[in-house]
């Protein structure tokens, strides 16, 4: 069981408290009636499933209840960074498969 | 006294002699004895059967890695544990243990002609045989292989026993309490921290327990334990814990150990748990896991009496008991040696010792010639003989690896074997540590770790007293060193594979005992194409028991690599993964047993339900009255009568598990149009409207009906399961899609208790207990909202309706829920008022063509499958899903659509999930249409009735359609979804 820290609590907590939420940085597209079929498609359905380096979205569920994110590598599944949502994009410690 | 029993020998109890029962024959032992050393000393070899060939077995091992000695424990009814190590239960008075797979018994047994068989049985014999035809498998093949192969039966009655679970947390957690790990701990806890020392064995001490002549720092090695076990348990920072096994290793070092609290007690006190799960999440772990002997592989190496010289050292200085009169040894490693010699010294005749290797240390010859031990080096046990017992040994020579001709037979009643040390890296493994091959020890050795992880002592390859335990000092961070006595010396060689002479296709030479996989198998598997470890693994079934290979893997990988003729370093090691040692299932579930295996949420007039005899199902987590049956009536009579009484008069239904958000803010219309599909803007503060919510993929997630209490406050309801859920979608949109709305969302589900009332009737029994609120049809119509007062209680009163009479749904603070619903009850008995549950709830609702999410749809129902395109705000720019509508899919012809479904005989209530077909004349397998979704029995209309998904359903309305089931196939006429009242006339009842 992961140890996640919350960015908004301040605080390591174990991962019972919290629920994934899928791949960060996918912005809902301000008049998705813009959008093509395909463009669409590729909104709703296309993600990285990265093997790696991950950006991705956690809920402090049964905590404060708020969406942030975190790098994670899915290789080693360590989290390397967790920060709050609306924050750019981090680069990512050292090469996939590191020891912190 | 036993036979085999060395008086002052070992750190059993004479004093306390134990009686026992194995196969129903009473024996003697000491505390102290486990089963097995209790049965060596008893002269007991033979102790089971083998997995695939039904061979006698007997020990190999004397703790955990035992392969063999799997025994059925019987602690009486409902406590019967299969397949258990003989060799870690631990004696008390009155124990009973059984032998396993064998019939009639265990020295005559049928099905040992599997054994003739053999040739039949080779690797991947299930993928390869009895595949056709397909029906054979099922009903003849897998039977019979299922009564002739496999472990002991499983119980068949509910495990009596019950269990516990706790989480801990710790600086340092030491798995392992040999002469590495108590060094750790006792550098570790002098420096302050948290530490824990666990062991699987009963007694702290591990290896220094089997060998007692060892010195130091001075003393005897068991003084020197008890000395240090003394200081251990004096101070507070350190927890010791016995019979505890590390089970697993995890993420942020966090460790799983069970830790065993009856299973070695005759009668332990009833509320004793029997096993507890601890979670210790750990800054540091240290593992201090030691290593385990290796077998060799050579022809019929399987008898009772063969084993890890290791193994037979242990009973001997640890349970004083010796396995055999005229013992053989076969080894490529000098530890073999030491054994040998503890057994000569306590006056067991060592017949020989046989040495693959041409140069053993002079030490060791000299030592053994010391004792008259005969040593023959280059040279190897090519068969050995004994029925139930191994009776002699026929041992060669080699020449330059070559074996020569000319077979010596030894006659000896046990064989001890070492084919060199295998650290136990399975935990280090588990954390997902890298792992490397060392050619030195002949294993593969703890690498780069992942986690905060230190391995110490033979489990990280480091062998010798000193060294081991200046290791584990260094580990908990100390840097001191230790004197000691050292071993006569520790080398061995590894042999890929034990040569021999005879011909290898007639042998059988076993690799895993567990699962009866020999050498031959796996050179099989090779032959056949399998390159990857992993693939041999699973079709060999090597390492695959479970013992999880302890005694194989090492083995089995150095017999494929020669056979694939690439370095061990280049085929790899399969995965090791937790638990280390097979685990009950008890202990996984802890508490979770019984009423306590999952929350049941229990609304407030749950206990007026059951004080009413109500029939409860389970919805969600919620247990909810189902129907309320009188005077015996099955469920259709109570629900006939329900619906009835709803329909001419008065039911009263508890609706208080609906899922309620209440959303307040500036925004909070706003916010309401972007994620429901019905426009929010312009509905009346005290009006309420039936609100759909899709996914962003537009299918239906939920459905519910939000009342608006004020310009800036919604009460929204949810269905009962989709409560969570729709608040999490709703959160996440909120943070971070559309963060500038300022808006607030609550979860008011349990705080409202809700009682629904419908029918003609309802208006007037709740008329007079109501203030502040005028309930006339002009001042509260349907779909209103309105905040007052009912019998003195703060209410939220809805008007609304899922029966399709006259509703009303009051909320009221959930501690008043009860008291409200007696007083409504007691003041209804005028008009008959009729408690209701969720059978009749479902049976109103169908027949008025309302919809339940999940069940009339599945996920992949968009609003205009399900009929309710009316509820989509045509103008709004865009809500959740709204783009996903335009999709090429979604406005294909041919999607699945919503309609009404009636049998041609109207007394056939069809089965929910039944098939659709649109010809019933057609082959099988036929092609389906859809699916009925609901199906009831209407008594107000007189008939059944039904929803279906039907592929362009709406476009076949009036036509028949199919619904083949076993005994017949039904006849049904599609029509629309509302089967009473369509104008919705009974709604405004005066």
């Amino acid at each position: 069981m992961l140890l996640i820290r919350c960015p908004y609590c301040e605080e390591e907590r174990p991962e019972v408290e919290f629920s994934y939420a899928g791949e960060a940085h996918i912005a809902r597209p301000a008049d998705p009636s813009q959008l093509n079929d395909e463009q669409w498609a590729e909104y709703l359905f296309i993600r990285t499933n990265a093997r790696g380096i991950h950006y991705e979205r956690w809920c402090h569920r049964h905590g404060c209840a708020r969406y942030f994110n975190a790098v994670r590598d899915t290789v080693t599944d360590k989290l390397q960074m967790t920060y709050k949502a609306g924050e750019p994009k981090p680069d990512a410690i050292g090469p996939s498969g590191g020891d912190k | 006294m036993n036979t085999f029993r060395r008086p002052g020998r070992g750190r059993t109890h004479p004093e306390k002699e134990l009686r026992f029962s194995f196969d129903s024959k009473v024996y003697t032992g000491y505390e102290g004895d486990t089963l097995a050393s209790a049965l060596i000393a008893n002269g007991v070899h033979l102790v089971g059967r083998s997995f695939k060939y039904h061979r006698p077995r007997g020990f190999i091992g004397a703790g955990s890695e035992e392969a063999n000695a799997l025994v059925a424990f019987d602690r009486g009814p409902g406590r019967k544990t299969p397949n258990v190590r003989a060799t870690t239960i631990e004696l008390f008075e009155g124990l009973v243990a059984h032998s396993q797979n064998n019939w009639p018994d265990v020295k005559f047994d049928v099905a040992a002609m599997n054994d003739m068989f053999s040739v039949f049985f080779p690797a991947g014999f299930y993928n390869k045989t009895f595949m056709w035809p397909k029906s054979f498998w099922d009903k003849v093949y897998e039977p019979a292989i299922r009564r002739l192969a496999g472990l002991g039966p499983a119980p068949t009655q509910p495990d009596k026993d019950h269990y516990a679970s706790t989480y801990g947390h710790c600086e340092i957690l030491i798995a392992g309490a040999g002469p590495a790990g108590i060094a750790a701990a006792l550098a570790a806890s002098d420096a302050g921290g948290r530490v824990i020392l666990a062991d699987e064995q009963v007694e702290l001490g591990g290896s220094l327990l089997s060998v007692p002549q060892a010195v130091i720092e001075g003393m005897p090695a068991w003084q020197w334990l008890e000395n240090s076990l003394e200081i251990l348990r004096a101070r507070e920072n350190v927890r010791l814990m016995p019979r505890t096994t590390v089970i697993g290793y995890y993420h942020d070092n966090f460790l799983g150990l069970v830790e065993r609290l009856t299973d070695h007690e005759r009668s332990p006190a009833a509320e004793l748990p029997r096993e507890c799960l601890h979670r210790i999440r750990a800054g540091r772990a240290v593992l201090a896991t030691g290593a385990i002997e290796r077998p060799l592989v050579f022809a019929d190496n399987d008898r009772p009496g063969i084993m890890l010289a290791s193994a037979a050292q242990t009973y001997l200085n640890r349970y004083g008991v010796v396995v055999g009169d005229n013992v053989a040894v076969f080894t490529s490693h000098d530890s073999a040696y030491e054994a040998a010699f503890d057994l000569s010294d306590a006056n067991v005749r060592i017949a020989a010792i046989i040495d693959l290797r041409e140069g053993v240390p002079e030490a060791l010859l000299e030592e053994a010639n010391n004792r008259g031990i005969d040593v023959t080096t280059s040279a190897v046990v090519t068969g050995t003989s004994g029925r139930h017992r191994v009776r002699q040994i026929c041992v060669n020579t080699m020449k330059n690896g070559v074996v020569e001709g000319g077979a010596k037979t030894i006659i000896c009643d046990a064989v001890l074997v070492s084919g060199g040390w295998t650290p136990s890296v399975h935990l280090f493994s588990h954390s997902k540590g890298q792992l490397k091959w060392c050619q030195r020890v002949g294993a593969y050795l703890p690498d780069a770790p992942n986690e905060n992880t230190l391995c110490v002592g033979a489990c990280n390859g480091t062998f010798g007293l000193s060294n081991v335990l200046e290791e584990g000092a260094k580990a908990g961070g100390d840097g001191r060193t230790y004197k000691t006595s050292e071993p006569l010396s520790g080398t061995g060689e590894i042999f890929q594979s034990v040569p021999t002479d005879r011909d290898q296709t007639r042998i059988k030479a076993f690799v895993d005992f567990q699962n009866d996989v020999t050498d031959k198998d796996i050179k099989l598997a090779v032959r056949e194409g399998f390159r990857s470890i992993e693939h041999v693994k699973r079709y060999t079934t090597n390492g695959m028991a479970t013992d999880q290979g302890k005694t194989s893997n090492l083995n089995a990988l150095q017999i494929a690599s020669k056979a694939i003729n690439r370095p061990i370093e280049q085929v790899g090691l399969t995965t090791f993964r937790p638990p280390y040692t097979p685990t009950t299932f008890g202990a996984v579930l802890g508490y979770r047993d019984g009423d306590s295996f999952e929350v049941t949420r229990k609304t407030s007039v749950d206990m007026w339900a059951e004080e009413n005899a109500a029939v409860f199902e389970p919805v969600g987590l919620w247990r909810r009255a189902r129907y309320f049956p009188r005077n015996g009536e099955d469920m259709q009579t109570a629900v006939n009568r329900e619906s009835a009484a709803t329909r001419h008069s008065l039911g009263i239904f508890d609706a208080s598990t609906l899922g309620k958000i209440e959303i307040v803010g500036p925004d909070a219309a706003e916010f309401l149009n972007r994620m429901y599909t019905n426009p929010w803007t312009k509905l009346a503060a005290g009006r309420c409207r039936y609100g759909l919510l899709l996914g962003e993929d537009g299918y239906i997630t939920d459905d519910g009906v939000i009342g608006r209490l004020a310009d800036d406050r919604f009460h929204v309801t949810t269905t009962t399961g989709g409560a969570p859920r729709v608040l999490a979608m709703m959160e996440d949109f909120l943070q971070t899609e559309w963060p500038s709305l300022d808006v607030w969302l609550t979860s008011v589900t349990e705080q409202w208790a809700v009682i629904a009332l419908n029918g003609p009737n309802a208006r007037k029994l709740i008329e007079p207990f109501v203030d502040g609120i005028d309930l006339s049809l002009k001042a509260f119509p349907h779909m209103a909202v309105k905040e007052g007062k009912i019998c003195g209680i703060e209410t939220r009163l809805f008007r609304v309706s899922f029966s399709g009479e006259l509703g009303f749904e009051i909320n009221v603070p959930a501690h008043f829920g009860r008291a409200l619903w007696e007083t409504l009850y007691k003041a209804g008995e005028q008009f008959d008022i009729t408690p209701y549950g969720t059978e009749t709830m479902h049976v109103l609702r169908a027949e008025k063509g309302f919809i339940i999410v999940g069940q009339d749809t599945d996920g992949t129902v968009t609003p205009d499958d399900a009929g309710m395109s009316w509820a989509i705000g045509k103008k709004k720019p865009d809500f959740v899903g709204k783009r996903s509508l335009a999709r090429p899919d979604l406005v294909a012809s041919g999607r699945k659509q919503l309609v009404g479904l009636f049998t041609e005989d109207p007394e056939i209530v069809l089965q929910e999930g039944a098939q659709i077909v649109a010809d019933r004349d057609q082959p099988i397998p036929m092609h389906m249409i859809g699916h009925v979704t609901s199906s009831y029995w209407s008594s107000t209309l007189g008939r059944s009735i039904a929803m279906a998904l039907v592929k362009d359903g709406r476009t076949l309305n009036g036509t028949n359609v199919f619904v083949p089931m076993p005994e017949q196939t039904h006849v049904a006429k599609i029509g629309g979804t509302v089967s009473y009242d369509p104008e919705g006339a009974r709604l405004d009842v005066v």
